[in-house]
């Protein structure tokens, strides 16, 4: 029980998707302008960062493994994952219109988003099993809600200060992003 | 440390900006003289190096972007002399050079300066000299020059007394050891009307409860380390703390229990700076989801 | 003549003008990733102009087959099999790269630079520019991701790849190439780019005036 909660720690904090692994930097920075549309654009890709760790891992497992056909992982992985993701928003329009109309815009994107590719192949590599698979997607997600809800309420405040011409944009987002990830170490070995 | 333009409760008029700053360094004072009487004229060294180096890399910024050079509001000095404040009086030079200017340039004026930095600069700076020389950083001398562990490393808990960490006869970072000079200047800068009491109070007060909590001896954890000295000079800083009543108790609560988190649990012995990091990083949603109290309400009504 | 001009136009529109990197800022992750060394940087980069050199050419040679609706999967199941192809080659000759540059080989096929290219550029044009295209952005994507890993290697080990330069003497500074460095090393090169860039474009502006 300790394991799992300490694994879920690592997931969200100290492994962080975006602060120490680099998975899912280009929804971080593009879509990180407005809280209001950080949050949405973290809460669907963790809804799809969990499914798809399921998913993948059936896939692997009952399919590719059996078949010895795990050289095709990433191809395989990345069609569920834009199948998943095309599911998944075809059933929110029918089941929660308010929802689809909230996360609407940002789920195509998620399929490009390397940080669920990133997940699956993580669970694959590291030897995960059904349960750890699903909490790497599901805290990692989270792991990313936070980091781009935190990013996004900074960069609200910046809109209004003097920043030089050539940081505008892009580079005060990177500087930001370096000055966090540098806050999070200090979680470091929060977590054997 | 810097002022902010808008309707917060500690600010009068912009042009009192340098006066605030001056206070700031007044208070600071005492626990800079402890460091140089303890660790002697390095520390001295250090201190002006590092004061000297954040106003120029300030003037020569404004002047290569042709900006207003506004190095007389002294907010410079102030970061320079904290950062010189919390490095171990081991640290060679050139450290605090790179330390002041990354302080000043990246933290400060790419952000645009004075009032729109979103971390605090001297913290920020901490930071990256620890990440980046921890050996360096993480070496210690105690009063007499002989290199010694912190009181916070393991199994040095037992050396010291409770007298020895409140009047500094501890090996540590040069302004931190010793606490009667911080709250001294603590206690300057309410009396002077510099900061409020609220933000040191509650971040003393939640890392005495925490580290009571999971068990650790409450007194010893708030004595040492760098708490109380956040506390006093970076908890408060007035650019990158919530403004109103409320988010500023659950801004300073959340330092205090995060220092003892990491100090517990953590890699780093010491969490009072990453705390007060993390912590500033929420600052922006603090301020802005935990409601204001409008003027005419009871107070209680507030509080719950 | 003319049809070299076009192709050099082409591929110097990758390397310079639209640096995917520092012009489009395309593919961030392993921007900042692997470039902890300079060699990293280059392996990476090389790996992925390979898959967009591949790519290009074939999505440009089918593009007169697919079908408009399906296009998206069908560029991703392109690019996927070049991504495989590049995977299983690392793994075979050069596994030292391969294990420094982990999983971000397989994610290749999420980079964005590459499903741009082939949506912007080789489903609307002949072979052989498609060709010059891909070659252009992956010299161009590899220049900067060996400038970054250049910089971020000199400060944080003192060495170029891998050779020690600046000296016993030099205390490295970690921080460059933990994470943190990753952000603050690519944001601050980006900021100082688009400074010599503005500079640039004022003087031409200036000199157009006169």
């Amino acid at each position: 029980m300790l394991n799992l909660l300490l694994f879920m720690v690592s997931c969200v904090i100290t492994n962080n998707f975006i602060f120490s692994r680099f998975l899912g930097c280009c929804p971080f920075l593009g879509v990180s302008n407005k809280v209001e549309t950080a949050v949405s654009m973290g809460i669907a890709v963790t809804f799809v960062m969990t499914l798809a760790s399921l998913i993948t891992y059936i896939v692997y497992h009952f399919v590719l493994l059996p078949l010895s056909l795990s050289f095709m992982q990433t191809i395989a992985f990345i069609l569920v994952i834009a199948a998943l993701v095309q599911f998944v928003e075809m059933f929110l329009k029918k089941a929660s219109p308010s929802l689809y109309s909230a996360l609407g815009i940002y789920l195509p994107l998620i399929t490009t988003n390397c940080a669920v590719l990133g997940v699956a192949t993580l669970n694959v590599n590291n030897d995960y099993n059904l349960l750890y698979s699903v909490l790497n997607g599901c805290f990692g997600g989270i792991g990313f809600l936070l980091a781009i809800t935190l990013m996004a309420g900074v960069r609200e405040r910046l809109e209004s200060s003097k920043i030089p011409e050539c940081m505008k944009g892009f580079p005060i987002s990177l500087v930001t992003a370096g000055l966090m990830a540098m806050a999070f170490m200090g979680f470091n070995g929060l977590v054997k | 440390m810097s002022l902010r333009l808008s309707t917060s409760p500690h600010l009068r008029s912009p042009h009192s900006s340098t006066r605030l700053m001056l206070n700031v360094i007044i208070a600071l004072t005492p626990a800079a003289a402890f460091g140089v009487y303890n660790y002697g004229f390095k520390a001295l060294m250090l201190i002006l190096v590092s004061m000297v180096s954040a106003v120029v890399s300030e003037y020569l910024w404004q002047r290569l972007t042709n900006r207003p050079v506004r190095i007389k509001d002294c907010s410079a000095l102030v970061t320079g002399m904290i950062l010189a404040l919390c490095v171990t009086p081991e640290a060679p030079w050139w450290m605090l050079v790179v330390g002041s200017a990354f302080a000043i340039i990246v933290v400060k004026e790419l952000f645009g300066g004075i009032g729109d930095n979103f971390i605090n600069p001297a913290l920020a700076a901490r930071a990256m000299l620890l990440a980046s020389w921890p050996m360096v950083m993480t070496r210690h001398i105690d009063i007499d020059g002989v290199s010694s562990a912190t009181p916070l490393a393991e199994g040095a808990q037992s050396q010291f007394s409770y007298l020895d960490l409140l009047i500094g006869r501890i090996p540590g970072v040069i302004g931190e050891t010793c606490k009667l000079a911080i709250i001294v200047g603590l206690v300057y800068l309410i009396v002077s009307r510099t900061v409020t009491w609220r933000i040191p109070a509650f971040t003393i007060l939640s890392a005495f409860v925490m580290a009571w909590i999971v068990g650790l001896d409450p007194i010893y954890h708030v004595l040492s380390g760098g708490i109380i000295f956040a506390a006093a000079f970076m908890a408060n800083d007035y650019t990158t703390s919530p403004m109103t009543r409320g988010a500023q108790i659950v801004y300073a609560s959340g330092i205090g229990v995060i220092t003892i988190i990491i100090r517990k649990w953590g890699a780093y012995p010491e969490g009072a700076t990453y705390a007060v990091l993390f912590m500033n990083l929420l600052t922006p949603l603090l301020d802005r989801y935990i409601p204001h109290r409008v003027y005419g309400h009871s107070k209680r009504e507030a509080k719950n | 003549m003319s049809k070299d001009n076009k192709l050099s136009k082409i591929f110097l529109n990758g390397v310079i003008t639209e640096n995917p990197t520092f012009r489009l800022v395309l593919g961030t992750c392993p921007t900042m990733a692997v470039t902890t060394s300079a060699l990293n940087g280059l392996g990476m980069g090389a790996a992925a102009t390979f898959v967009l050199i591949g790519s290009n050419t074939v999505i440009s040679l089918l593009r007169k087959f697919i079908p408009d609706r399906v296009r998206i999967p069908a560029f991703i199941v392109v690019i996927c099999t070049f991504v495989t192809m590049i995977q299983l080659i690392m793994q075979a000759y050069l596994p030292s790269l391969y294990a420094a540059l982990g999983i971000f080989i397989p994610l290749i096929v999420v980079n964005c630079i590459i499903l741009a290219r082939a949506e912007a550029f080789a489903s609307k044009n002949p072979v052989l520019d498609s060709a010059v295209d891909g070659l252009g952005m992956g010299v161009g994507f590899t220049l900067a991701l060996t400038l970054i890993g250049a910089v971020r290697e000199l400060l944080g080990n003192g060495s170029l790849f891998g050779v020690n330069i600046l000296g016993e003497s030099y205390q490295p500074m970690l921080l460059a190439v933990l994470a943190s460095g990753g952000f603050l090393t690519f944001g601050l090169m980006l900021g100082v780019f688009n400074a010599i860039m503005n500079k640039i474009r004022l003087k031409r502006i200036r000199e157009e005036a006169r």
